[in-house]
C-alpha cells in the first residue's frame, strides 16, 4: 500500500525503515510541496514522491537525478532559503527533513546571501583517550571495546543515529536484526559517562599529534531551535589514540549517458529501500563489477520490484549469489556491460554488450527496459582523514581500491571498509581489536570482546572494475557523454584533451579538467578519474597513477563555523587602562596600539583631529597637558647581577646609574638593529624598573628571558612583568610642576630638589602611594606619576582637579607623536623597521664605546658602516602647509622619472606643528647626516613636493625647556 | 595544532608557545674575536634539514621557560632534547 | 644601600587610600549576577578584586627556597599545583616561579617576610597585587564554559582541585586555578584584559542561562 502523494513509499510490513510514520513533515522545494516523515532526508522524501530528477547540470544543462544517498552526491544540490543565513550547495541526501524547510534546486552553483549570518557558531576543546570516527559496525565495535576498558572515548558520526551501512542492509548479528545490536550498543555508550557520542558530526580534518576538528550540526534538524544553542559547534579533539572507521563510498561506472536521471548507485538504492522505506524504481537493471550489488537486487526483488537483468562485468560471479538472485527471479548477464541508456529525461532502458577479457566489446548485444539503473563500479575506502595526517595509501588489486598502507603502529588505526574489509564479521573483529588496543595503549589495559555470530552479509569475491566502458561507435577520445565527474560535467573526452596537451600527473589532469574540484572533492569521481587516466596512459594499475592530495575539510562547512565566537566585539582581545572610561566620557577618539585602546585625541565641539592636536600640542608647550601612559611596558629586574645584565642588554651603560636615577636606554638585536627603547630606573643596588614601548612589552620580556635562560644562566637576575601593576600619567608643560606639586604635597618638586631623570616615592593627596619621575618625551618640563593600577581612576581625576585652574588639557597619542617628533625623538617601529641601527638614527651618544653589548659586534660589519646607509633626518616641505604622506619615497629632484627611479629613502613620520607653525617630517635617507640643507623631492599623487633635509631636532635644540620656567 | 611538551608544564597546544629556531647556536664567547664572515655565520646561517632538527621553543603563555626539543620536520614528530652542555638550563 | 619602598610599605597611607581603589570589573558586578544561573545546569561569575599577589622567584631546592617556605608556613608547590587553600596559597607558575596569594592588604607584611627569608640567598619577590584581578567561575557547568575557551584537558581525571596552570582562555593569558569539585575556578587575569575576558566568559555562559 502506498499513499497517492508518496507512491514510492514502501509499506511498513515490507520495510519499516528508520522513519516515524506517525508524523508528517511538510517542506517545499522550488515552491512545490514535499511531504515526508521524521527520519527522512530531503532526498528520500522527494524520492518517496517519485521526484528523482533534480536541476540540470552546470555546463551542459543535461537532465540529472539523485545519484547517491550520502555526501558523495554530485547532482541533488539545493540552496536553503530560510534560516539566519540562506546556505548554498547542500546535497539533499545530507539534509534532514524538518517542518517548514524551504529550498530551491541548484545547477551546480549556489548564491551567497547578502545577509549577515546571525546564527550562533561556537567551539569546544575536548581531550580523550580514544576518538573513533564513524559509527558503522567497526566504529561501534571499537568504541565498545575501548569504553569497556575504562578509557575516555569520543565516537563521531555524520548521521543522526548510529549504525552506518548496517542501516542500509539487512544483516543479522547474534541471531537478531543488526538494529537491535546497534540499539544495545548505543545505550551502553550513552550510559558510560566517560563516553561522548557526537552524532550529526563530521570529522573535517585530522592533523598532527592526533588533533581532529569535528563539525557538529546542532539545530538544523529542528523546526524551532532552542535559544542560545549554537547552530553548529566545532569540536577541537585531542586524542591519545585515533581509530578511523570511516567506511567506504561506492563509485559509479563510466559509460555512455551514465548521467541520466534514474541511474543510481546500487548502495544508494539499497539505502533508500532499507533505511528510508523508499523504492526508487519498479523495474531496475543492476550493473555491477562486484558482489555487493547482488544484495541490492535481492532487496529490490524482496520489495516487489522487477529486476530484468543483473549485468556483471565478471565472467564468473559467485555461484551462490547467482543462484540466489535467479531463484528470486532475476536474470544474470555475465562478462557484460551497460553501454548506453535511453529515455526522454528519466531512464527508460539500457543497452548491454558483451565484454571480452581485455575489456573490448564483443559481438552480442541486448536491451532491457527499466526505470532505474543501479550501478556499482566498486568501493573506495574513505581514506581521506587517514591521508590528511600523512598516511600513505596503496592500490589493492584484490579489493580494487586505494587502502591505507599501514593500519596501526604510531599512526591511526584504520578498521572495516575504510581499509577494504567488506565482510561484517571482519569489520566487527577489526573494530573490537582496534578499540581494545587503543584503550590499552592509552593506559587502560583490556582485551577485545568476542565477535558475535553474523549472517545475511555479502561475501567478497574479487571485483572486476571497468574504468571506461567502450562506446559502441566512438573512439574513447570522443566520449563526450561518458561522465567522470557529474558535478563538473567533465567527461572522458576532457581527460583525453588533458593528456593530449602533455599532462601525465593526476594532479595536473585534475586541475585542467576540474574533475574532483566540486563540493564532494572527488569522493565520487576521484578514483574513477585515476582509473580512466591509467587506461589512457596504459598504466598497469591505478596505483601507478596515484591519488590527488586529500585536504581538509572532509565535508564543506560554513566559514562562520571557523570564526566561531571570535567575531565583532569578541574578535580580538581589547586591552584598556583603568582610566579608559574617563577617556570615553571626555569624548576621546581611540586608536588601536597592538591590542590596546589608546586615546588618540580629545576633540572639543566640532574639532577635527588636526584642530584638536594643534590645541593639545599648544597646551603641552605653553601650559599643562596630561596623557594616560599606563600602557607602557614595565619589567622589574632584580638580582645582584642586574647591573651587569642591563649593561649587556642596553647599548648604553646602566651599571653605574645611581640609585634614585633614571636613564633612557636603547636595545638592539644581535644584528645591531634597534629592538626597543625606554627609560629604566634604578630602584636599589640590585633592582631596576625597565620600561618598554607599549607594543614591545611582551617581546622584550621574552628577549630578556632568552638571554638569561639560554646564554647567561650564571647571572643571578630575575625578571618580572609589572606592566599592569601600575597606572601612570604623563604631566607635561611649563605648568606641570605646579600640578604635580599639588598632587604630591609631601614632595619638593623644585628644580633643585627634583632633577631631570630623577624619581621619588611619595604619597598623593588621599594617601595614594606613588612613584614620580622626571622624564620627558616632549622636551618640555614633564613628570610621570605612577600609582598601583587600582588607583588609576583616582589618579586621573586628581590630576585633572589639580590642573583645572591651569587649563590642564588631556592629550592623546597623536599629540604625543607630534611633540616627540618636534624634538627628533624616534618611535621604535615607526621611524625604525628592523633595518635601522642606533648610529643610523644619529644616536651614537647612546652607544657605549667602553663596554660590550648585544649587537655591538654587528655595528662594525661592512654593511653597517657603509657610507650610503639611510640615516634619520628632518624634512621640511618648502611649502609650509604641505603634509607629506608617511611612507612616501624620497628622490633626487633632477632624476628621470622613467622607472626604475633610484629611491633615496622614505618619510617615516609627518605632522602639522603648532610650535613650528608649519608642517614637518622625519625620514630615513641615504647619507642623510651629510645632506642637511639639500633639497630633494617627494612625489605625491604624481606631483613633486620639494623638501629640505634638516637636522631631526626642530624644537628647542638647546634643551632649555626641559627644566621648565625659572621659579619665582 | 601541534602538541608541544613543555618540560615543566606538560603537553600544551602550540598556540601557547613561540618558536625559537635552531637550538645550540651559542652566542660567541667574545664576538669581537670573530671576523666578519664568522660573525655573519653566527647571525644569519641556520640549518634547515628535512628530518631530525634540534630546535628551541619558549612557553610564552605558560611558564616562560625556553627549552629545546627534537622535531622531525617532515612528520612533526617531537621528542625531548637531551640536555647537553649547559648545566644551568 | 636600598632606598625605602614607600610604594610598597607605607601601610598607614595605603589604608586611607583604600576607598579610592577600583577593581577593573567593579562596575559590572550587577551584570555578572544577572547573567549567572543556579541549579544543576548553572554557572556563576563574579570578581574577587584586590587579592594580595606576590611574584616569588626562588632557586628550586636552595636553602633560601626552604626558608621562604618556612616563613610562609606553606610548602612551595609541586609543578602545576597549588599549596595552601583559597585564602593563603602558593601557586606554581614555573620551575623557579610561584605566586603567593593572600587576602587583601597583606602585600607589605608578606613582602617583608619573604625578603627577610631570602636575605643572603638568590631570588626575588615583587608585589603584583594590582597586576591581575581575579574572576571566580563556579557551578556545575563551569567546566563546560571553560572548555569553550581553553585548550587544556580539564576533565576531572586530568585537572582537579589544587591544580593550576598558566594558559590561554581565548587569546588571553591567565592563571587558572581549580578550587573545588563543584567545580569552582579562579581565573587570574591581567587587568587590561579583564573586560574582554569577562565578555568571553559571559558569552560562553549564555547557553546555560535559559537551560
Ligand atoms: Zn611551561
Amino acid at each position: 500500500m502506498t499513499s497517492p502523494s508518496n507512491p514510492n513509499r514502501v509499506n511498513a510490513s515490507v520495510r519499516a525503515g528508520r522513519i516515524d510514520r506517525t508524523r508528517t513533515l511538510n517542506a517545499t522545494v522550488d515552491g512545490r510541496p514535499v511531504h515526508g516523515r521524521p527520519g527522512d532526508t530531503l532526498a528520500s522524501a522527494m524520492l518517496a514522491q517519485g521526484d528523482i530528477e533534480v536541476a540540470p547540470s552546470i555546463q551542459l544543462g543535461r537532465p540529472r537525478g539523485v545519484l547517491s544517498a550520502d555526501c558523495t552526491e554530485p547532482n541533488a544540490l539545493v540552496q536553503l532559503l530560510d534560516g539566519a543565513c540562506p546556505e548554498p550547495m547542500l546535497p539533499t541526501t545530507e539534509i534532514e527533513l524538518r517542518e517548514g524547510l524551504r529550498a530551491e534546486t541548484l545547477s551546480g552553483v549556489g548564491w551567497l546571501s547578502q545577509q549577515r549570518d546571525t546564527a550562533g557558531y561556537d567551539k569546544k576543546f575536548v581531550h580523550t583517550d580514544v576518538v573513533v570516527v564513524g559509527a558503522g559496525p567497526s566504529g561501534i565495535a571499537a568504541s565498545l571495546a575501548a569504553a569497556r576498558g575504562g578509557a575516555r572515548v569520543i565516537l563521531v558520526d555524520q548521521h543522526r543515529e548510529l549504525g552506518g551501512m548496517l542501516l542500509d542492509g539487512r544483516a543479522d548479528i547474534a541471531g537478531h536484526p543488526a538494529t537491535e545490536w546497534i540499539g544495545r550498543a548505543a545505550r551502553e555508550l550513552a550510559e558510560n559517562e566517560q563516553v561522548r557520542v557526537l552524532t550529526r558530526s563530521a570529522a573535517l580534518g585530522y592533523y598532527d599529534h592526533n588533533y581532529l576538528l569535528v563539525a557538529e550540526s546542532r539545530t538544523d534538524h529542528m523546526a524551532v531551535p532552542p535559544p542560545s544553542t549554537s547552530r553548529q559547534r566545532l569540536w577541537h579533539v585531542r586524542a591519545k589514540q585515533v581509530v578511523l572507521a570511516t567506511g567506504a563510498h561506492e563509485r559509479p561506472v563510466v559509460f555512455a549517458d551514465n548521467d541520466r536521471p534514474g541511474v543510481m548507485l546500487a548502495s544508494a538504492v539499497r539505502s533508500y529501500l532499507n533505511r528510508y522505506a523508499v523504492l526508487p524504481g519498479r523495474e531496475a537493471v543492476v550493473f555491477t563489477t562486484s558482489d555487493s550489488a547482488y544484495s541490492t537486487a535481492l532487496d529490490l526483488l524482496g520489495a516487489g520490484a522487477r529486476v530484468p537483468a543483473i549485468v556483471d562485468t565478471r565472467p564468473e560471479p559467485s555461484a551462490r549469489l547467482v543462484e540466489q538472485v535467479r531463484a528470486a527471479g532475476a536474470h544474470v548477464v555475465t562478462s557484460a556491460a551497460v553501454v548506453a541508456t535511453t529515455g526522454q529525461h528519466r531512464i527508460s532502458g539500457v543497452r548491454v554488450r558483451g565484454l571480452d577479457d581485455d575489456g573490448s566489446l564483443t559481438g552480442w548485444s541486448s536491451e532491457f527496459s527499466c526505470d532505474l539503473l543501479a550501478v556499482s563500479g566498486g568501493w573506495n575506502p574513505a581514506v581521506q582523514l587517514f591521508a590528511q595526517c600523512g598516511g600513505a595509501v596503496r592500490w589493492d588489486p584484490v579489493v580494487a581500491g586505494f587502502v591505507p598502507r599501514t593500519t596501526g603502529g604510531r599512526s591511526a588505526k584504520v578498521v572495516g571498509s575504510a581499509r577494504g574489509t567488506y565482510d561484517l564479521a571482519g569489520c566487527l573483529a577489526q573494530g573490537f581489536a582496534a578499540g581494545a588496543e587503543a584503550a590499552t595503549l592509552s593506559g587502560f589495559r583490556t582485551a577485545p570482546p568476542p565477535v558475535p555470530q553474523v549472517d545475511g552479509d555479502r561475501q567478497g569475491s574479487r571485483p572486476r572494475p571497468v574504468w571506461l566502458v567502450p562506446d559502441e561507435s566512438r573512439p574513447p577520445e570522443r566520449c563526450t557523454e561518458h561522465f567522470v565527474d557529474l558535478q563538473r560535467d567533465a567527461t572522458v573526452a576532457d581527460m583525453y584533451r588533458a593528456t593530449e596537451t602533455g599532462m601525465r600527473s593526476v594532479q595536473h589532469v585534475k586541475r585542467y579538467t576540474t574533475i574532483s574540484t566540486g563540493l564532494d572533492q572527488g569522493k565520487g569521481s576521484g578514483v574513477n578519474a585515476v582509473g580512466v587516466l591509467a587506461e589512457i596512459l596504459a598504466a598497469n594499475s591505478p596505483g601507478e597513477v596515484g591519488t590527488t592530495t586529500f585536504r581538509p575539510p572532509y565535508t564543506p562547512v560554513p566559514l562562520a563555523l571557523f570564526a566561531g565566537r571570535t567575531r565583532g566585539e569578541l574578535y580580538d582581545p581589547v586591552r584598556t587602562t583603568p582610566m579608559h572610561h574617563l577617556h570615553v566620557e571626555a569624548g576621546a577618539v581611540f586608536e588601536d596600539v597592538g591590542q590596546w585602546k589608546r586615546a588618540r585625541y580629545y576633540p572639543r565641539g566640532a574639532e577635527d583631529m588636526h584642530a584638536a592636536v594643534l590645541r593639545e600640542c599648544a597646551a603641552a608647550r605653553t601650559g599643562v597637558a596630561v596623557q594616560d601612559v599606563s600602557t607602557l611596558g614595565r619589567i622589574e629586574i632584580v638580582g645582584p647581577d642586574a647591573p651587569v645584565f642591563l649593561d649587556r642588554i642596553y647599548t648604553n651603560g646602566f651599571a653605574k646609574l645611581a640609585v634614585g636615577k633614571a636613564r633612557y636606554g636603547m636595545m638592539c638585536g644581535a644584528d645591531g638593529m634597534v629592538l626597543d627603547d625606554g627609560v629604566s630606573m634604578r630602584l636599589a643596588e640590585d633592582r631596576y624598573l625597565m620600561s618598554t614601548t607599549t607594543g614591545g612589552a611582551a617581546k622584550v620580556l621574552d628577549w630578556l628571558e632568552e638571554w638569561l635562560q639560554t646564554e647567561w644562566p650564571d647571572l643571578d637576575v630575575y625578571c618580572t612583568s609589572v606592566t599592569e601593576q601600575w597606572a601612570a600619567v604623563a604631566v607635561v608643560g611649563p605648568d606641570s610642576r605646579t600640578v604635580v606639586g599639588r598632587l604630591a604635597p609631601d614632595l619638593d618638586v623644585s628644580a633643585d630638589s627634583f632633577g631631570f631623570m630623577r624619581f621619588h616615592e611619595t604619597s598623593l593627596t588621599g594617601g595614594i602611594p606613588a612613584r614620580i619621575s622626571r622624564v620627558s618625551f616632549s622636551g618640555e618640563l614633564a613628570f610621570e606619576v605612577n600609582v598601583p593600577r587600582w588607583y588609576g581612576e583616582a589618579l586621573w581625576e586628581a590630576t585633572m582637579t589639580a590642573g583645572s585652574d591651569l587649563g590642564i588639557t588631556p592629550y592623546g597619542t597623536e599629540t604625543m607623536h607630534v611633540l616627540r617628533a618636534e624634538k627628533g625623538f624616534v618611535i621604535v617601529g615607526q621611524d625604525t623597521d628592523g633595518t635601522v641601527t642606533p648610529v643610523d638614527l644619529g644616536m651614537d651618544w647612546a652607544v657605549s664605546k667602553q663596554k660590550d653589548f648585544i649587537g655591538k659586534r654587528s655595528l662594525s660589519r661592512p654593511d653597517l658602516v657603509r657610507e650610503d646607509r639611510k640615516q634619520l633626518v628632518g624634512l621640511l616641505p618648502t611649502d609650509t602647509t604641505t603634509l607629506l604622506p608617511e611612507g612616501s619615497h624620497l628622490v633626487e629632484p633632477d632624476v628621470s622619472r622613467q622607472p626604475p627611479v633610484p629611491m633615496l629613502g622614505h618619510v617615516t613620520s609627518s605632522y602639522h606643528s603648532a610650535a613650528l607653525e608649519r608642517t614637518f617630517a622625519l625620514g630615513l635617507i641615504s647619507r642623510g647626516q651629510q645632506r642637511f640643507g639639500d633639497v630633494v623631492c617627494v612625489p605625491v599623487d604624481g606631483r613633486d613636493v620639494e623638501v629640505e633635509i634638516t637636522s631631526p631636532v626642530f624644537y628647542d635644540p638647546e634643551g632649555v625647556r626641559r627644566d621648565g620656567p625659572a621659579q619665582g | 595544532m601541534l602538541l608541544v611538551r613543555c618540560p615543566w608544564c606538560g603537553d600544551r597546544d602550540e598556540a601557547e608557545f613561540r618558536y625559537g629556531g635552531q637550538a645550540d647556536v651559542d652566542y660567541p664567547a667574545d664576538p669581537h674575536q670573530l671576523d666578519d664572515a664568522a660573525w655573519g655565520e653566527y647571525l644569519f646561517v641556520r640549518a634547515n634539514p628535512a628530518g631530525s632538527f634540534d630546535e628551541r621553543w619558549v612557553h610564552t603563555a605558560g611558564c616562560r621557560r625556553w627549552f629545546s626539543l627534537v622535531r622531525d620536520t617532515a612528520t612533526n614528530e617531537m621528542r625531548p632534547d637531551i640536555p647537553r652542555r649547559r648545566e644551568g638550563r | 644601600m636600598t632606598v625605602p619602598h614607600k610604594v610598597e610599605t607605607d601601610t598607614a597611607a595605603a589604608e586611607v587610600a583604600t576607598a579610592l581603589r577600583h577593581g577593573p570589573l567593579e562596575h559590572r558586578a550587577a551584570e555578572f549576577e544577572r547573567r549567572s544561573a543556579s541549579g544543576a545546569r548553572g554557572v556563576r561569575l563574579r570578581e574577587e578584586p584586590f587579592l594580595t599577589q606576590l611574584d616569588l622567584r626562588t632557586s628550586p631546592g636552595s636553602s633560601s627556597a626552604a626558608s621562604v617556605a618556612d616563613a610562609l608556613g606553606l610548602p612551595l608547590p609541586a609543578a602545576n599545583r597549588v599549596s595552601g587553600d583559597e585564602h593563603d596559597a602558593v601557586l606554581w607558575l614555573g620551575p623557579d616561579e610561584s605566586l603567593i596569594v593572600a587576602p587583601d592588604g597583606r602585600a607589605e607584611s608578606l613582602l617583608r617576610t619573604v625578603r627577610t627569608a631570602q636575605q643572603g640567598g638568590s631570588g626575588s619577590v615583587v608585589d603584583v597585587s594590582a597586576n591581575r584581578t581575579t574572576l571566580r567561575l563556579s557551578g556545575p557547568m563551569a567546566r563546560e564554559v571553560l572548555e569553550k575557551l581553553c585548550s587544556l584537558d580539564l576533565h576531572p581525571r586530568a585537572f582537579g582541585p589544587g591544580d593550576c596552570a598558566q594558559t590561554l582562555l581565548g587569546r588571553v593569558v591567565v592563571v587558572l586555578w581549580q578550587l573545588d569539585h563543584e567545580p569552582g575556578y579562579r581565573i587570574m587575569v591581567r587587568c587590561s584584559f579583564a573586560e574582554y575576558l569577562a565578555d568571553l566568559l559571559l558569552d560562553a555562559m549564555a547557553e546555560f542561562l535559559d537551560g
